[in-house]
């Protein structure tokens, strides 16, 4: 039987085992929708694209699976653009369809039209202009292996309205036979016995791990690895949860937030064993002062993210989670006593800590976030502030439960972000740790997530500022506040007309009820927490310092 | 320093765009780029001179490259035994007084006049870069009007 290029697509969705695409109508995808009215996969309808992409993305890093977005030519195709840079800066599996007007009209400055591979070429791991039917079930097919596979991103699939209405024959390919792309999984048996050999040599041996240990699945070879050799662990914020935060052995998030106990062991180790981290300026701060008596040992699956940064002794480019299985069966304990009894003191010494005077504060406000949900919550943020204290303050245990933007540091990222992690785990409690200035970069999606019945709750920490830039203002330009105060909407009154809940939180002792509230209530919830106005994130460590000059009187 | 590499890359709308734009976005140079198809219609052969200042960032150009999905395979000839060879083709000044002096410059090369008229004549050259060099110096003598390279070819 002969089928049209729009059904072409849905049915290789299917195929695919896609459940759930987020997207926007509009003229070119017209035929596509049409489809889509009486196709099982579930559509949710955003109020904007670029939440449309972050929703996938989501949806994607709550369950593993590829993400998947539909917008229409023109405007609606960039306008997915800051999610799928953001996909692209952060490894997430994402595959964004765009109609694009009649393969005759391209070039020709068409009405909504936009060069969306043109636009997309520098933000995505690849991406298709399909010019004929015939090509369509093989492009979709490749699109989700390569978005799914290596290091997993971003894929875009322009689709020219006449080519979703050419008829042709379905057939789904069988396999697919991309010649130039083959990424490797198994890492090299003499690397990892290099590495086995340098770990056993070690004194001062650090994990550092990355989102690329998420990605992997590699949580459980990282904790007994770290059992093994008795060796503190260190994550990124995008490898939050790889490691849980409650072991003895965790240091918690490095880097210019992280805590003063990470940095100074990371400075000071002798041995860095990195795990799908790429040696980001965030974590490494000044590159030539980092880590200066330390091996270095790169598990990565993606070749260019080794010797990028900071130059690896031993190299492993693979699969984290095999490669650390081989590893552990080759490693023998070193001895580590008298290191981490220094790693335990500088513990004991820096701890995290806030002046708790009574108000609200924005780390006491996620101290009872993680405690009213046993830590069992998926915890989306936006960026800024709101980040980085979630980050530090709530205790990350679990693999796929923690959603923020690393890379791009995408502000309005977290509540579409939510509502695509919920719709992939309904049985979650699913938070967005919010800033007053984030939340209002998507709040459009009140309306998405009151209409689809996707109850995420969002604690808005309400500071009146753009509390980084605000915070930068007033530690490097002389608290001079240059357009960082902001002019608010009730919260309240505004999730009230979307017809979801809202409490405005004007007392500490109000913070655990208001969040308890918001548990019982059986819609979306806003917490408009009226936090303390100039807080600060400690520790700090300044940009282009040593990760070990840190500022915030704790080191 | 420039470092010669060849890409066997997916003879497709777009590739070299890909290619452009993964040098551009780390503010890299292409000093010379020759593409054509290859035996196999589905796969172009491109020769690429790039600057490299350091070994790292040719590392990182070879990687860069091969992630790309287009790209099939690459070969670095900065330590490899290879051919390369390039076509030029030079308008320098001529008159019937100077023909004689200009062929013998010729001769010691592999080039030749192709076209001339009363006051121009188009050299058709073919040569390793040094040997492109030496014959640019030597044709300095004639007057260089204008100087069309192909960009460099290499192959192992």
């Amino acid at each position: 039987m002969k089928l049209n290029g729009a059904q072409i697509l849905l049915e290789s969705l299917k195929c695919e085992g896609v459940e759930v695409m987020f997207g926007y109508p509009g003229g070119v995808v017209l035929p596509i929708f049409d489809k889509l009215y009486d196709c099982p996969i579930r559509f949710i309808l955003t109020r904007h694209e670029q939440g449309a992409a972050h929703a996938a993305e989501g949806y994607a890093r709550a369950t593993g699976k590829v993400g998947v977005c539909l917008a229409t030519s023109g405007p609606g195709a960039t306008n997915l653009t800051t999610g799928i840079a953001n996909a692209y800066m952060d490894s997430i599996p994402l595959v964004a369809i765009t109609g694009q007007v009649k393969t005759n009209l391209i070039g020709n400055d068409a009405f909504q039209e936009a060069d969306v591979t043109g636009v997309t070429r520098p933000i995505t791991k690849h991406n298709y202009l399909v010019k004929n039917v015939k090509d369509l079930a093989r492009i979709i097919r490749e699109a989700f292996h390569i978005a799914s596979t290596g290091r997993p991103g971003p894929v875009v699939i322009d689709l020219p309205v006449d080519v979703q209405l050419q008829e042709i024959e379905f057939i789904w390919p069988e396999a697919v036979n991309l010649r130039g792309y083959k990424p490797t999984y198994a890492g090299h048996p003499g690397q990892i016995k290099k590495a086995a050999k340098a770990i056993s040599e070690s004194r001062k041996p650090i994990i550092y791990v990355g989102g690329g240990a998420i990605t992997s699945g590699a949580d459980k070879e990282i904790k007994k690895l770290a059992e093994k050799i008795e060796a503190p662990v260190t994550m990124t914020l995008m490898g939050l949860g790889a490691f849980p935060m409650t072991h003895e052995l965790s240091l918690g998030m490095l880097g210019m937030h992280g805590t003063a106990y990470a940095n100074h062991a990371t400075m000071e180790s002798d041995l860095i064993i990195a795990i799908g981290a790429r040696f980001d300026d965030r974590v490494t701060g000044r590159i030539d002062n980092f880590a200066p008596n330390a091996k270095v040992i790169h598990i990565d699956i993606d070749p260019t993210s080794i010797s990028k940064n900071v130059e690896a002794d031993i190299p492993i480019v693979g699969d984290a989670k095999n490669i650390l299985q081989e590893l552990l069966g080759m490693v023998k304990k070193p001895n580590t006593a008298e290191w981490l009894k220094t790693v335990n003191h500088w513990k004991k010494q820096y701890p995290l800590k806030y002046k708790d005077d009574g108000k609200i504060k924005p780390q006491y406000v996620i101290e009872q976030i993680y405690e009213a949900t046993k830590g069992e919550a998926i915890i989306c943020t936006e960026v800024g502030q709101n980040q980085m204290w979630s980050c530090q303050w709530y205790k990350h245990t679990q693999p796929r439960h923690w959603i923020s933007s690393g890379g791009l540091g995408t502000m309005g990222f977290g509540f579409p972000a939510a509502i695509g992690a919920k719709v992939g785990c309904p049985g979650k409690i699913v938070f967005d740790i919010a800033g007053d200035g984030s939340i209002q970069m998507n709040i459009q999606e009140l309306a998405t997530a009151v209409a689809e019945k996707i109850h995420v709750k969002v604690a808005i920490l309400n500071n009146g500022y753009l509390g980084m830039v605000r915070q930068w203002q007033e530690l490097f330009y002389k608290k001079r506040y240059s357009f960082t105060k902001l002019y608010n909407p009730d919260f309240v009154k505004l999730a009230e007309s979307y017809g979801a809940a809202g409490i405005k939180v004007n007392k500490k002792e109000e913070v655990r009820p208001a969040i308890e509230k918001a548990l019982s209530t059986e819609n979306v919830v806003f917490m408009d927490f009226h936090i303390e106005e100039e807080e600060n994130v400690f520790p700090m460590v300044p940009a282009g310092e040593a990760i070990n000059r840190m500022i915030g009187g704790m080191a | 320093m420039r470092h010669t590499i060849s890409v066997l890359v997916e003879n497709k709308p777009g590739v070299l765009a890909r290619i452009a734009g993964l040098f551009s976005a780390r503010g890299y140079n292409i000093a010379s780029l020759a593409v054509s198809e290859t035996l196999d219609p589905t796969i172009s052969y491109m020769t690429m001179v790039v600057e490299a200042e350091d070994e790292k960032i040719l590392e990182q150009i070879k990687k860069q490259l091969n992630k790309l999905i287009d790209v099939i395979s690459i070969t670095d000839f900065t330590k490899k035994e290879h051919v390369d060879r390039e076509l030029i083709l030079v308008k320098v000044n001529y008159s019937a007084k100077e023909k004689a002096n200009l062929e013998k410059v010729l001769k010691k090369f592999v080039a030749k006049i192709v076209r001339h008229s009363t006051d121009t004549a188009i050299i058709e050259a073919v040569g390793d870069q040094n040997q492109i060099k030496q014959l640019l110096e030597n044709l300095n003598q004639f007057g260089i009007k204008e100087l069309v390279r192909s960009g460099r070819l290499a192959v192992a």
